[in-house]
């Protein structure tokens, strides 16, 4: 892990709503691994804490992240310009690779609007000769990100792009008519979604991981202000920075 | 150019210190900080079981600053003995431990253990803890338990022994006196403000326990303040805390007249801030012609009959 200051290569739309930001950091290319993210101070002062941020995906030495302009860290990272440069910590956190064992054939990658981040760049390191499988979902279709996924599929709540509905019904659907063989769920998005797809891998009898998203301070451990209850295991809680943000879905309480 | 400081029989190589429960025990940084050169580190705070905390969300950001309620999550003193003191022994640094409990036995009972162990240089004791026998009021804020908290540690050890005071009461100074009274050898001023913040579409707290600490830039004035409030009222060194970011700000809290300063919420952005400040404190004093940092402390120039500090003394 490495604090440094990176210089900004590129902003790009992948939506009317949703910004890629790419840098360019030797080490964080080289060392970073799926699933993990880097902590980013966006400006000198305001605002005071650092920002998460999964990594999107790492092109020879240029490193992505994705954001949606919502709250005043993203406001502030929007506004910066080709050149400038961040300061960023990372890479933090666990990654999807090294937690899985290989004992399945279908990776199913579901992705709630923002929280698609940490798949491209985990389906370009996937380990060949497994299936891959995207399912993406969010409100509208200005939250839907197909960038660097693969075999995605689409729900949005409004309907306005692919399968009208829930990505959970989505799924279902799926699984009903053709289920993939001996699928692993991982999952990156807002709890209420993630709660209900690890309740439906765990229904199916299927291995289910993800990535959760918690307010930090300091993204090292420093603070433990990011705490998940488990209800398995002997801690009452883990630090989502630190001991994640990956975890078994039936290890962790959802909030 | 003198940076060093001694507190009772401990030297620190300078009067740069990382604030309790912001610097973990000192293992989580190793690839970005290099610890030798902070003056001291004070512990996350040790209790005799360990706690696991509060319930998330423990922390939420506010204008220039950020409240927390982590609850005194710790591993307990003996796995910090165990598991955490052999690592921190081996960096030049002093390692001061910083305890928290629920009774003055605790507080006892957890010194005792540590106050064996030569890898621990002194100790600092956060008074800020709910009194479980009394109904969880806080220490702190009660200057009789104060007083006997300190006198039964006093009594316990011979390395440095700090109080880090709260500033969530009337009168700072009279705490302070308290503990000087009693044989501590320097008060920390202060700890955390309580504070709120609410979600205004829930409707709810943003922290789990409704209030918090409040640390970071935005009580920098309030810290500055009591520093100054306690200063002009014990002659033992009063250690300065609260929203140190650079080294003008680590300045500020010298010339208002603390002999040593804490960096805290600053290590959350960068971990290495404590020693960005004592370099920048270092060039200061020598650009001034000052062969010693501790010829910054106290030289405050004020007209005192205007300071409302005055009137609270």
């Amino acid at each position: 892990m490495k604090q440094e200051l990176v210089q900004i290569h590129s902003f790009e739309c992948l939506t009317a709503e949703i910004l890629e930001l790419t840098f360019i950091s030797e080490y964080l290319s080289t060392h970073a691994q799926p699933g993990q993210f880097v902590n980013i101070r966006v400006d000198n002062n305001f605002p005071l804490l650092r920002r998460p941020f999964s990594i999107f995906n790492i092109d020879e030495n240029k490193v992505s992240i994705v954001f949606n302009v919502i709250g005043t860290g993203t406001k502030v990272l929007a506004r910066k310009r080709k050149g400038d440069t961040i300061d960023v910590v990372g890479p933090c956190g666990n990654d999807f690779l090294s937690l899985a064992d290989d004992s399945f054939d279908t990776a199913v990658f579901v992705g709630g609007g923002i929280g698609i981040a940490p798949f491209p760049f985990l389906t370009k390191r996937y380990p060949a000769g497994k299936e891959i499988i995207t399912y993406v979902g969010g409100r509208q279709k200005e939250l839907i990100v197909e960038k660097g996924l693969k075999n995605a599929k689409i729900a949005t709540d409004d309907g306005s792009m692919g399968f009208h509905g829930t990505v959970l019904e989505l799924i279902k659907n799926d699984f009903s008519t053709n289920a993939p063989k001996n699928p692993r769920f991982f999952l990156c998005g807002p709890n209420r979604m993630m709660k209900v797809v690890a309740e439906f891998a765990k229904e199916i009898g299927a291995t289910c991981y993800a990535s959760l998203e918690c307010d930090m301070a300091c993204g090292i451990g420093l603070c433990q202000g990011c705490n998940i209850e488990m209800v398995t295991g002997d801690k009452k809680y883990r630090l989502v920075c630190k001991e994640g943000t990956i975890f078994e879905t039936q290890s962790v309480k959802f909030s | 150019m003198i940076e060093s400081f001694k507190l009772r029989n401990v030297e620190f190589n300078n009067r740069i210190l990382v604030a309790s429960g912001t610097f973990g025990y000192g293992d989580e940084v190793p690839d970005l900080v290099d610890i030798s050169q902070l003056g001291g580190i004070m512990t996350k705070s040790l209790s005799m079981k360990p706690r696991d905390g509060n319930p998330n969300p423990r922390i939420t950001e506010t204008a220039s600053g950020m409240l927390n309620s982590i609850g005194l999550a710790n591993i307990g003193v003996h796995k910090f003995i165990s598991d955490k003191l052999p690592t921190l022994k081996k960096h030049d640094t002093k390692v001061i431990a910083n305890i928290a409990a629920s009774s003055v036995e605790e507080y006892c009972s957890v010194l005792e253990l540590l106050d064996a162990q030569e890898g621990v240089h002194g100790f600092e004791i956060n008074v800020s803890c709910p009194n479980v026998k009394e109904g969880g009021l806080s220490f702190g804020t009660d200057v009789t338990l104060v007083t006997r908290i300190t006198k039964e540690l006093r009594q316990r050890t011979n390395k440095p022994l700090i109080i880090k005071l709260t500033p969530n009461v009337t009168h700072i100074s009279e705490f302070a006196r308290a503990c000087e009274a009693e044989g501590a050898d320097a008060v920390s001023v202060i700890n955390t403000v309580i504070g709120m913040a609410v979600n205004i579409h829930k409707r709810t707290p943003k922290i789990a326990t409704t209030t918090g600490g409040l640390s970071g830039p935005a009580v920098k004035p309030i810290a500055l303040a009591k520093v100054y409030e306690t200063v002009n009222a014990v002659k033992i060194p009063v250690i300065g805390i609260g929203g140190i970011v650079t080294w003008e700000d680590a300045v500020e809290f010298f010339i208002v007249g603390a002999s040593m300063v804490q960096i805290g919420t600053a290590n959350f952005i960068n971990p290495s801030t404590g020693i960005t400040i004592a370099h920048g404190v270092k060039e200061f004093c020598e650009k001034n012609g000052m062969d010693n940092v501790g010829s910054l402390v106290k030289t405050l120039q004020t007209n005192r009959t205007i300071s409302i500090v005055d009137s609270w003394l």
